[in-house]
């Protein structure tokens, strides 16, 4: 009765996650909009787009391989993945020890990696430019995030999310310094594998200056869908992620009851809502710079990673 | 018959098979039989290997009445030479499978038929080795014979350059080690390994024979600064004896260090692994920096190979640091994860090594800008290779990543370790690991997508054709064991696990006892991983997701020209090639790594001449430390040469100078 209770929590768990995706896309745009003093599309707009986008024809380039049409498929998969195995609303998921932190990085990477080959598959310049930038981007973005990881799994003692979680919510962790240089390398991070502003522009099309965009312009119908859920999965993954590290309270226990469940729920909503509404308010506030100075900007992010590890391994109390 | 002879008979099968291939390789079958023989006394090797590392044959040792006449040769099989002998008879019947294919469009067979059996033999006595004598004699047999294979095609451009360069490298690596075992030795001069392993030394020798080793096992295995000769040698050699070299004899090179460092040398003080981990830690920045800038196929993943030993001495390293400070368990472990990344690196480095020298047969061309479509042309070998470039990228499911998540988990386990010099030392290796892992998935992103994807750039690549079925079965292999070592990697840990205990006493947790064969380090509440419940979840939902967006939504096809933004050009050129796809990476790190400078000329307006575009980059180890050595030895040489033109007079009086000077010297030092 347990393993099946364990099971549904961890389905519900999965489905949570892509219905939800488009939601935070959609309201990160709507907040953007308002603080443009614009209308804004309806925060149902993105699932409006993907069923718009399933049910047209695939428009294929004549030599396209089968990788092309497969990446779309693999990248959501991988995506999907480890979107399930961050905890969300419930810690303890049936399948949480599968993969911890760095495995989570890595499907992470295997996601990027497909979409990249998938870029170049086509041999177009636009293509092979959101590739190799793509790749450069995170040349840079993983090896931070990896450090970030670091530090959270020797504050806690264990790379496993649920663990971390666990261990985050008790007393005795308080405040640290590793952990705040931790937080800020994982949101630069998470801007920058996400291609928002400053990294990229999420809202352009025809311009030398993007990465994700060029990388995929030759998909369409429910291939680009399926490339647009994954992007909209991998920003509710880096919230989530950020939220069940540093802010894991609210978090049902295993084996919990039924209320705690819905608690866990609703805060997870409005922690999903808040990290939106943040990322809006930052991305209006600054500008898109130029791809040559990303590499600084992530920089930025790889050192604070390693200062906090550094920090870690020279005192456990910082 | 004791395991050990069994072993040596297979070399006596390899010398047989060298020496008939003298004899008959004029034979158009030659090549055939030659390669299908040599698949036999491989597997018994890898057989054996097996058999004694899982426990099932105790340890042997013979003495054979050849060598010097008062020592013997002694061989002895114990399970750290049982892995290796399994990673030499696995890696060399795949390879001769291969080439039973890729060995018929040899030009010149008889410059490599005898050698190749010889030298596969030679890595077998190497690994065998129980006497010091033996150990040298076998290591410079091998380093000889590979260098006749990298000779193989001799008419080529750079070949003999690269051959030399290997020769002086292997000659230098050679003289290492004898000076590192003559300290090991001692005084008394007992050579037998059991002799030496009784003996005590002080901490001052140990760290010079650590260092002497880190040089002579180091620039066989490719560690840098000693890795110049291999990014030219590896790929000068045909294709099958590439994956060899790469794929196998740098792990024989690593199997010397192991056996001296780890078992010969004794106790060692911990100031010692910073230098191992860190030598590691930038080789492998280092050498996969150096693949995604190069074109050639072949060289990037020489170049690669390089990384790839870097992390293993960064993980051997680690052992070290960690059994300084008798953490047995943490040591175990970091031992287990290099053990596990060299089997692992073996099997898809062969791998790609074979998928280039497809695309070599195929068309003839091992620059990545005549490449492109060739996943169109060449679709199994097309998959074949992308599992290849996956696992090599360290992405799960696959292999590649099971043992890096074991290097990141020992990595994640030293804080305990109580030097602050190493606490420091380690999270910074952590951050260059990350980013050698970070640079090898764009690397390959690189190398694959802009050899199979795309549109072809040349003539050759568009007819290419799919090569033979050899070739394709021994690839075929090779990427199911990624695949599996990568869901199971339990499995291969525990039949690793006696070469640990041999090594440090001590072992990984027993992995067959976990629920649902998850992958578990330490303990089970630090970290777990499970390769297969990933691959179901990831193939379970892509195929979900794939059903239900054919079945609900639409499953409509239209094929039409591509879109590009607007303005597709159908020349194949306007792709990106491979200078093109490194540019982002070279201008982040390469203006440090390797001084790159682009040039940009632009003609004055009114002018019609093209823009020209250059890239200038320095190597600066080579210009650094090799050009100045041979410009070093080149003056000494020109001052020297005057002595040839001496009269006789001159010579007479030189003579007896010397002989003042030495006796001199006697007299000071008594």
């Amino acid at each position: 009765m347990e393993l099946i209770a364990n099971f549904f929590i961890q389905g519900v768990q999965m489905a949570l996650v892509v219905a939800l995706a488009p939601l935070l896309v959609g309201l990160v745009r709507k907040v953007k909009a308002r603080l443009n003093r614009r209308q804004g599309a309806s925060l149902i707009q993105p699932y409006r787009d993907i069923l718009r986008l399933m049910r047209k024809d695939v428009v294929l380039a004549e030599n396209a391989s089968w990788l092309f049409r497969a990446a779309p498929y693999m990248v959501f998969a991988a995506t999907w993945v480890a979107a399930a195995l961050v905890p969300t609303f419930a810690m303890g998921l049936q399948f949480s020890w599968t993969a911890d932190m760095i495995a989570i990085v890595a499907l992470l990477g295997s996601a990027r990696f497909f979409l990249a080959l998938a870029g170049m598959d086509v041999g177009t310049s636009f293509g092979g430019i959101g590739s190799s930038r793509e790749m450069m981007i995170a040349t840079m973005a993983e090896p931070a995030m990896l450090l970030t990881v670091f530090s959270v799994a020797l504050v806690a003692g264990s790379t496993q999310l649920s663990t971390v979680s666990a261990v985050m919510t008790s007393p005795e962790v308080g405040l640290r310094v590793s952990l705040g240089l931790g937080l800020v390398a994982l949101v630069i991070v998470a801007i920058a594998e996400n291609a928002r502003i400053p990294v990229d522009n999420p809202a352009t099309h025809l311009e030398l200056t993007m990465v994700h965009e060029a990388m995929v312009l030759e998909y369409s119908g429910r291939h680009l869908a399926m490339i647009e859920i994954a992007s909209a999965l991998k920003l509710l993954l880096y919230v989530s992620l950020i939220a069940c590290i540093f802010f894991p309270w609210g978090i049902a226990e295993r084996a919990d009851s039924l209320s705690s469940y819905a608690f866990g729920m609703i805060v997870y909503v409005g922690k999903l809502a808040v990290g939106g509404v943040l990322l809006a308010f930052f991305e209006t506030s600054v500008a898109k710079m130029r791809v040559f100075r990303v590499p600084d900007f992530l920089g930025a992010a790889l050192m604070l990673g390693l200062l906090g590890t550094l920090l870690l391994f020279v005192s456990r109390s910082l | 018959m004791l395991a050990v002879d069994l072993a040596i008979l297979c070399v006596g099968l390899f010398l047989a098979l060298a020496l008939a291939a003298i004899v008959a390789s004029g034979k158009p079958a030659a090549s055939t039989f030659i390669y299908v023989a040599a698949i036999v006394p491989c597997g018994l090797v890898g057989i054996i290997g097996l058999t004694v590392l899982l426990g099932g044959v105790e340890v042997s040792k013979a003495v054979l009445p050849i060598g010097l006449p008062w020592l013997g040769a002694h061989f002895r099989l114990d399970a750290l030479s049982a892995f290796f002998l399994f990673i030499i008879g696995l890696g060399g019947a795949i390879t001769s499978l291969y080439a039973i294919g890729y060995g018929r469009h040899e030009h010149e067979p008889h410059r490599v038929l005898p050698f190749y059996p010889a030298f596969l033999g030679a890595m077998v006595l190497v690994v065998l080795a129980d006497d010091a004598f033996s150990f040298l004699l076998s290591w410079e047999v091998m380093s000889l014979l590979s260098w006749a294979l990298v000779l193989a095609h001799h008419r080529k451009a750079g070949t003999q350059k690269a051959a030399y360069v290997y020769l002086v490298m292997a000659g230098f690596g050679t003289m290492s080690l004898l000076l590192a075992f003559g300290l090991l030795v001692g005084g008394e001069g007992g050579y037998d390994f059991e002799t030496i392993r009784a003996g005590v030394r002080s901490p001052v020798a140990a760290a010079i024979i650590l260092s002497l080793m880190l040089l002579g096992a180091g620039s066989k295995a490719g560690l840098a600064p000693l890795h110049v000769w291999l990014p030219l040698a590896h790929p000068a050699a045909p294709s099958h004896v590439s994956a060899l070299m790469s794929g196998v004899m740098t792990k024989v090179a690593l199997y010397g260090f192991i056996r001296v460092v780890f078992d010969l040398l004794g106790p060692l003080e911990w100031w010692m692994s910073p230098v191992v981990i860190l030598l590691g830690a930038a080789t492998a920045v280092l050498g996969i920096f150096n693949a995604m800038m190069e074109n050639d196929i072949k060289r990037a993943l020489a170049y690669s190979t390089i990384e790839n030993i870097g992390v293993i001495f960064a993980a051997l390293g680690l052992a070290l640091a960690f059994r300084a400070n008798g953490m047995v368990a943490e040591a175990a472990l970091a031992f287990t994860a290099a053990l596990f990344h060299i089997f692992n690196h073996m099997i898809f480095k062969s791998l790609l090594f074979m998928g280039a020298g497809s695309v070599l047969n195929a068309t003839g061309l091992r620059d990545l800008d005549g490449l492109g479509g060739l996943i169109h042309r060449m679709p199994v070998t097309g998959l074949l290779v992308l599992i290849g470039v996956t696992a090599i990228s360290a992405l799960p499911p696959l292999n590649g990543f099971a043992s890096e998540w074991l290097i990141f988990q020992s990595i994640l386990t030293s804080p305990n370790l109580p030097q602050s010099g190493l606490q420091i030392i380690v999270p910074a290796t952590g951050a260059l690991l990350a980013l050698a892992a970070a640079l090898a998935a764009a690397c390959f992103v690189r190398l694959y997508g802009v050899g199979f994807l795309g549109r072809p750039r040349s003539d050759a690549a568009r007819d290419a054709l799919e090569v033979d079925r050899f070739s394709l079965g021994a690839m075929i292999i090779l990427a199911a064991i990624c695949v599996l070592a990568g869901v199971f990697p339990g499995i291969f840990l525990d039949a690793f696990a006696p070469a640990v205990t041999l090594m440090l006493d001590g072992r990984v947790p027993m992995q067959a006892d976990q629920p649902w064969l998850t992958l578990v380090p330490m303990a089970e509440s630090r970290s777990t991983y499970n390769g297969l419940l990933v691959l179901v979840f990831v193939a379970f939902s892509a195929i979900v997701s794939a059903w239900a967006v054919h079945r609900f939504a639409s499953r409509r096809v239209r094929r039409s020209p591509a879109w590009d933004c607007g303005f597709p050009n159908a020349d194949p050129l306007t792709q990106y090639g491979a200078g093109s796809f490194a540019q982002p990476v070279r201008r982040v790190l390469g203006t440090i790594l390797l001084r790159a400078r682009e040039e940009v000329l632009m003609p004055p307006p009114g002018d019609m001449s093209p823009a020209r575009h250059t890239v200038h980059v320095k190597d600066l180890i080579w210009d650094g430390i090799y050009a100045q050595i041979s410009w070093a030895i080149n003056t000494v040489a020109t001052r020297m040469n005057r002595l040839q033109f001496l009269t006789i007079r001159r010579y007479l009086s030189l003579v007896m100078m010397s002989l003042v000077l030495l006796l001199l010297a006697l007299t000071i030092w008594n």
